[in-house]
């Protein structure tokens, strides 16, 4: 089914990775926070500035026609990208956060009241938490949570049938856990929810990238991502809604762009999409991130979500040998990254001298503090892979583990 | 490996963060002060026993990474016997060390932090101690929070 990937051929399309740090070679174990950049993607983004850059939309003359071309041409690819119905049903935003920040100002300030209950889950990155408080606050409508099994980070789904009551009118999750690497059963969850007439977000940050999603086959209502995540430019993402249901949605912000007709009392909004996106958007993320999907899909994402497993499975065995060490995430199906701490060292501390080695890591809450505070720590140390990085980096970043270990004493 | 990076990790960090002193809750204790790091959610509670001006005694309790705990740990140290006008002027010090990497006039054993404004990154781990210090002096009812630290 999948073919051979030349993977260090496809390193090599990244000029960032080729330095050292330190002077060390950079091991770039960040992924989950950002992606590194392929060439086709700077090149994209410098053409665009070379080339066509004019706004979008409102112009007649010729750059503004290339412009817009290419703006719509990157909506129609991340409908595909997606498996969405139609280009219609594809939001650009900033980002996965602007994405659920946009459904839970329009979508939810329309449809949630006091009383109604938001379903999350104790996985979510704040981003998938904070708008939904914000919005309880606002509106008297409750969150609660599908609660997490301990270390290993996974839904305890026996609760599930419980939590779905009659009140609860939103169920928002994450897909892939960017401090666990749980991998949630996203298709069951939202079928479950649907027989109850719920509407369902995917929080689709760390999943996009790394695996085939299709919304379709999910089942959700809302799909969010981000595409710096996925080797795009920063300040551009993804808000993937149903037609009916965008539809039905007030506008986001007002301005120019999402308007048909505007009087000194009374304006006339454009139809999803362009309803909610006020203003002069990002237009040349939208054309980085076009060469991103057309990168990634060269390779292919099962060949992307193969690699990142057997990266993160082998590290995950080389640390479990380790002593006093404490691994997080599920032992099964686990995503591109490893959470895990050391006895008495602190995670930032970690992070500190991994870098004098070129190791990039990232300690801390991982912006899940509820799901840290959970399981009775501060923070974890955490390396999350990507397609570029490859098995020899593994082993350089587990000895530098043993070496933080020696160097603490331990 | 890790040899360009004693600067910051010296010995007598590391003896403190492995051995912190003073670190206790103060039942007793006239004042106090949550410091708090919502960056990497470091989290320590600073006790002071006031006798007038003069520090009398100073522990502390609470979470954090090498660089935080030792800090407060030779923070602690430090402070005793203290009056207040001394010890914010260590504080003012210390600020200024940590984040220049210049030691003006003698901060004793406190030198050893010098080396921490070269990891910009750890420059509020150093420093938490300080403020919750300034914020016990002060009788914040607040907890501080090393967010607002131009650095
Ligand atoms: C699971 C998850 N959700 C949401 C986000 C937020 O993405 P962004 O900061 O690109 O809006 C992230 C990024 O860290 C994430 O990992």
């Amino acid at each position: 089914m999948s073919k051979t990937v030349d993977w260090s051929a496809l390193r090599k399309d990244f000029p960032i990775l080729d330095q050292k740090v330190h002077g060390k070679p950079l091991v770039y174990f960040d992924n989950a926070a950002t992606s590194q950049k392929p060439r086709a993607v700077i090149d994209a983004l410098v053409h665009y500035y070379e080339r066509d850059n004019a706004n979008v939309h409102r112009g007649i003359h010729e750059l503004s026609n290339r412009a817009t071309n290419h703006f719509e041409a990157a909506r129609t690819r991340a409908a595909k990208f997606i498996n969405a119905k139609s280009a219609d049903e594809i939001i650009f935003t900033r980002g996965t956060t602007e994405g659920i920040n946009l459904v839970a100002a329009t979508w939810g300030a329309k449809n949630l009241k006091a009383g109604d209950v938001i379903l999350l889950t104790e996985l979510e990155h704040h981003s998938n938490l904070v708008p939904w408080q914000m919005l309880a606050q606002k509106t008297g409508a409750k969150i609660s949570y599908i609660p997490v099994t301990g270390d290993e980070g996974v839904l305890d789904l026996s609760k599930l049938d419980s939590l779905l009551t009659s009140q609860v009118k939103l169920l928002s999750m994450v897909h892939i856990s960017n401090s666990m690497g749980t991998v949630n059963p996203v298709e069951e969850i939202c079928a479950r929810a649907k027989k109850l007439g719920i509407t369902t977000l995917v929080d689709g940050a760390q999943s996009a990238g790394h695996l085939p999603v299709d919304v379709q086959a999910i089942g959700c209502d809302f799909f969010a991502f981000s595409g710096h995540k996925i080797c795009g430019p920063t300040g551009i993402g993804v808000l993937w809604g149903r037609q009916e249901i965008l539809d039905a949605m007030p506008p986001y912000q007002g301005g120019g762009e999402m308007i048909l007709t505007v009087g000194y009392d009374k304006t006339e909004f454009k139809a999803a999409p362009h309803r909610f996106e006020a203003g002069t958007p990002d237009i040349s993320g939208p054309i980085g991130l076009h060469a991103a999907m057309d990168y990634l899909d060269a390779i292919g994402r099962e060949n992307i979500w193969k690699h990142d497993q057997e990266l993160a499975n082998y590290a995950y065995e080389k640390l479990a040998a380790l002593k006093n060490i404490r691994l997080f995430g599920p032992k099964q199906n686990r995503a591109g990254l490893v959470s895990f701490l050391l006895k008495d060292v602190h995670a930032h501390d970690v992070v500190t001298l991994a870098d004098q080695a070129g190791v990039a890591l990232r300690g801390g809450h991982h912006c899940t503090q509820p799901l840290m505070h959970k399981l009775g720590v501060e923070s974890t140390a955490r390396a999350s892979f990507y397609f570029y990085n490859t098995k020899a980096e593994v082993d350089v970043f587990v000895d530098v583990v043993k070496e933080i270990q020696k160097f603490f004493g331990g | 490996m890790f040899d360009d990076i004693n600067d910051l990790y010296q010995q007598v960090i590391l003896d403190h963060c492995k051995k912190p002193r003073n670190f206790h809750e103060m039942p007793a204790a006239t004042c106090s002060a949550q410091g708090h790091n919502p960056l990497c959610g470091d989290n320590l509670k600073l006790f002071l026993t006031l006798d007038g001006d003069v520090i009398k005694d100073a522990s502390f309790v609470g979470s954090g990474c090498c660089i935080s705990k030792a800090s407060a740990s030779l923070l602690t140290d430090n402070i005793k016997g203290k009056t207040k006008a001394e010890a914010e002027k260590t504080f003012e010090q210390v600020r200024d060390m940590i984040t220049t990497g210049v030691v003006n006039g003698d901060v004793g054993k406190l030198a050893v932090f010098a080396g921490v404004h070269k990891y910009p990154a750890r420059v509020k781990c150093a420093i938490l101690s300080w403020h919750a210090l300034i914020g016990a002096l002060k009788g914040e009812a607040k907890p501080v929070s090393t967010e607002n630290e131009q650095t």
